[in-house]
């Protein structure tokens, strides 16, 4: 079991109390009628699903409730940083550092 | 190759078994090839033998990163049935199925299918509602699939607790009579065996790092961790690593890897007669010929390729075997372990062209690929060979995300199957 920090409770508790949520930083469109085909199946459809560093949300669901982003390395499972929603995404210079 | 028989067997015995040869030729690998089969589990290797049977095609070599079956073809609980609810998956799943009875005789290997029957518990009203909506489906699609009373279900397989105050109650079963169970590693040895014989190359101990492509776009040779290998087409045929290699050639995928996990415990005289699933709780159950009890958990919430998982998810599923089996409780565990799972949207398979002219893909079989290893290799098979599908895996193609002409069987089940 993972032992995941929680950005907004500041402190460490067990993967049973979160929920995954699935690939980070995916932007819902605005306007879903307007999108094409390919638009809708690359936003609804298609994952990175690395084997490295994954950029993922998680939530808070027996705590406080809230969804968080994270980097966690898909072989390890080891978590590199915890960041809140709306947060910007780390640069790949910066991920590249976490992993070494 | 020399045939297993009657006579070939009671030989060898009489000499000490020191007759025998090895299973298939381990040569170096050439430096072109017609077709490259990535991936040496059960799927890929099946790939092999029936694009050398059935379309004469044998300059093919499969590449295997580690050793034959070493993947999920040997990591799986070996269940075997074809109830499925809708036409697309009935149709392959059931052509697999098919290929299974007669497989051990086509392949002269004993891949030990045994029809016991798998029954799968229905613990509330809605799982009896779904139930009973695939039992009818599946006969109106030739599919044999039964309903079964609780009584009717501890008949038939005694350990069974269908006690009323039971944590998770039985409120009845369906039963598919002509699932079972097969070893699984005969499956790719048998496939294997067969494979070399008609001039396939299998060669193990090698990663596929790279698949290049010419200017015009189709692929012309992959890089190995053995070299630079020529060939004109390439399937892929890796599980939960499918993303990863698809990425080399430029494809992203609609796909997610998690790892499942499951269990065996100790051997002891047969007392489990069939297979029974419960997908409410997670719990999927048989015996081995050896005497183990063969136990299936869950995925894990999150994408990993760790061929692990958490000890929360293996306790949940004892949790249950042991409510429903309260026989089980004092059984030790012997040896867990995870393998990596590529999962689509819709819960269904890809096998299909895909963008990249020469490139074809076999994934997405998710948590219950092993059942349909025959199906699944034979109709690939004939999907590269014939640079088109055959009839049966029309459906299962990249751009049905595209389209949106899912195959939903995750809404079918509602839970991983």
């Amino acid at each position: 079991m993972l032992l995941i920090h929680c950005p907004y409770c500041e402190a460490d508790h067990p993967e049973l109390e979160f929920a995954n949520a699935g690939e980070a930083h995916i932007v819902r469109p605005r306007e879903m009628s307007n999108m094409s085909d390919e638009d809708f199946e690359a936003m609804f459809f298609i994952r990175d699903n690395p084997k490295g560093v994954s950029l993922e949300r998680w939530r808070h669901v027996h705590g406080c409730g809230r969804f968080f982003n994270a980097l966690r390395h898909t072989v390890s499972d080891t978590f590199l940083k915890v960041y809140k929603a709306g947060e910007a995404r780390p640069s790949n210079d910066e991920i590249a550092k976490l992993i070494k | 190759m020399k045939n297993f028989s009657a006579l070939s067997l009671a030989r060898e015995a009489m000499r000490g078994h020191k007759g025998w040869e090895k299973h298939w030729r381990s040569p170096e690998p050439k430096k072109q090839y017609d077709i490259i089969i990535v991936g040496g589990g059960g799927h890929g290797l099946g790939t092999a033998y029936y694009l050398a049977k059935e379309h004469g095609l044998t300059n093919i070599a499969v590449l295997e990163k580690g050793w034959l079956g070493g993947g999920n073809t040997g990591r799986n609980t070996t269940i075997i049935r074809s109830n499925y609810l809708y036409d697309e998956s009935a149709g392959l799943y059931n052509h697999s199925l098919n290929l299974w009875e007669t497989l051990s005789q086509e392949l002269n290997y004993n891949v030990m299918f045994s029809q016991r029957g798998v029954m799968m518990l229905a613990h509330n009203v809605h799982d009896v509602q779904s139930a009973q909506r695939h039992i009818h489906a599946n006969r109106l699609n030739g599919v044999d699939n039964q309903w079964l009373t609780p009584q009717q279900a501890k008949d038939y397989c005694p350990p069974l607790n269908i006690s009323k105050d039971c944590r998770y109650p039985v409120m009845g079963a369906a039963l598919q009579r002509r699932g079972g169970v097969a070893r699984h590693d005969a499956v790719a040895w048998g496939y294997a065996r067969k494979a070399s014989a008609m001039g396939v190359d299998i060669i193990q101990n090698c990663e596929v790092t790279g698949i290049n492509r010419a200017p015009s776009g189709e692929v012309t040779e992959v890089e190995t961790t053995r070299g630079t290998i020529g060939a004109k087409k390439v399937g892929i045929v890796a599980a939960g690593h499918t993303s990863v290699l698809m990425e080399m050639a430029g494809v992203r995928m609609p796909l997610e890897s998690y790892p499942l996990q499951a269990l065996v415990s100790e051997p002891v005289k047969p007392v489990f007669p069939c297979v029974v699933m419960s997908n409410a709780v997670h719990a999927y159950i048989s015996q081995s010929d050896k005497g183990e009890l063969v136990i299936g958990a869950g995925t894990d919430s999150y994408l990993s390729y760790s061929q692990t998982g958490s000890m929360h998810i293996l306790q949940h599923t004892l949790d249950a075997i042991v409510e429903l089996y309260p026989m089980f409780s004092r059984m030790k565990m012997l040896r867990t372990w995870g393998g990596i799972v590529d999962v689509t949207p819709d819960r269904s398979p890809i096998l299909s062209k895909t963008p990249v002219k020469g490139l074809y893909v076999n994934c997405g079989w998710g948590t219950g690929g092993f059942k349909a290893t025959p199906g699944s290799a034979h109709v690939f098979a004939h999907t590269i060979a014939k640079d088109a599908p055959h009839h049966i895996n029309e459906g299962f193609t990249l751009d049905r995300f595209r389209g949106g002409r899912l195959i939903d069987e995750a809404a079918a089940a509602a839970v991983a199957h």
